[in-house]
């Protein structure tokens, strides 16, 4: 069966989604990541989606779901890379992906991440800073 | 409205049929010459109609066709399944709504990124979905 790769960057893990997704994909992605997190002690997950046509709502929903699992491992997604025609019909559709943080691309979702890292412990439970 | 030859039949059993009735959805879009936001947008639509249809309707027919009224050129999709039917479309319609385990995005969604949306159905009947996007 297919994976989607994983790549460790730091403290942060990379997920590039390539292909079109299907429900086994989607299963075993999820399963991964979360063992990666774990393994790695990974505080965040950037998924880039720059490469998909659409995201419908079965990808919008597997995003959050990633989102709110990884934040039970303490990690956070990123979702970076989405491209105009997706934004505009994803809100169209009524899924504005609330649950998920975006970024342009790559750098600024890692910069995210960073600052989170460098946000004092105390400061944690408080997203204010986010 | 009469419709050109360019016409698409394709079952719908299984997931990896849904990715294929959206790249043929794509692939008659740009053929049309729709933009790319409403490439984007009819895919999208595809792919939540095909998906209702596996979920809930036990999978049926998909037919894609390149349509002209006038001098505006289309595509029109046609989701047709012989499942349980819907009893009440107008709540079906409604966000939030779903029978099963979605998020209820999926008919309210898809046919406000559709032009044109309609939905034939009864319960025992099956479901048949039609949906254009206009250039």
């Amino acid at each position: 069966m297919d994976r989607i790769p994983i790549l460790k960057l730091g403290s942060a893990l990379l997920v590039t989604i390539q292909v079109d997704m299907h429900d086994r994909l989607a299963t075993a992605l999820q399963e991964d990541l979360t063992e990666k997190i774990v393994a790695t002690h990974a505080k965040g997950v950037l998924i880039d989606i720059s490469a998909l046509e659409i995201v419908d709502s079965f990808i919008g929903r597997m995003l959050d779901h990633i989102a709110a699992i990884s934040r039970m491992l303490d990690a956070e997604t990123v979702v970076v890379g989405m491209r105009p025609a997706v934004a505009i019909t994803l809100v169209e559709l009524g899924l504005s992906l609330t649950g998920v943080k975006t970024a342009l691309d790559v750098e600024r979702g890692m910069e995210m991440i960073r600052r989170r890292l460098d946000e004092p412990e105390v400061a944690d439970g408080d997203d204010a800073g986010a | 409205m009469a419709t050109t030859p360019a016409r698409d039949l394709m079952e719908v059993r299984s997931s990896d049929d849904v990715v294929r009735v959206r790249q043929q959805v794509r692939a008659r879009a740009v053929e049309v010459g729709l933009s790319l936001v409403d490439q984007t947008k009819i895919v999208t639509a595809a792919s939540e109609l095909a998906r209702n249809m596996l979920d809930y309707g036990g999978g049926g027919v998909a037919t894609i066709e390149m349509v002209t009224d006038g001098h505006r050129r289309g595509l029109r999709l046609t989701f047709e399944d012989q499942g349980p039917g819907i009893a009440d479309v107008q709540l079906a319609l409604k966000d939030g709504y779903t029978s099963g385990s979605g998020l209820g995005l999926g008919l309210g969604g898809a046919k406000r990124l559709c032009n044109e949306f309609t939905i034939d159905s009864a319960p025992g009947r099956g479901t048949r979905i039609v949906c254009a996007r206009w250039m």
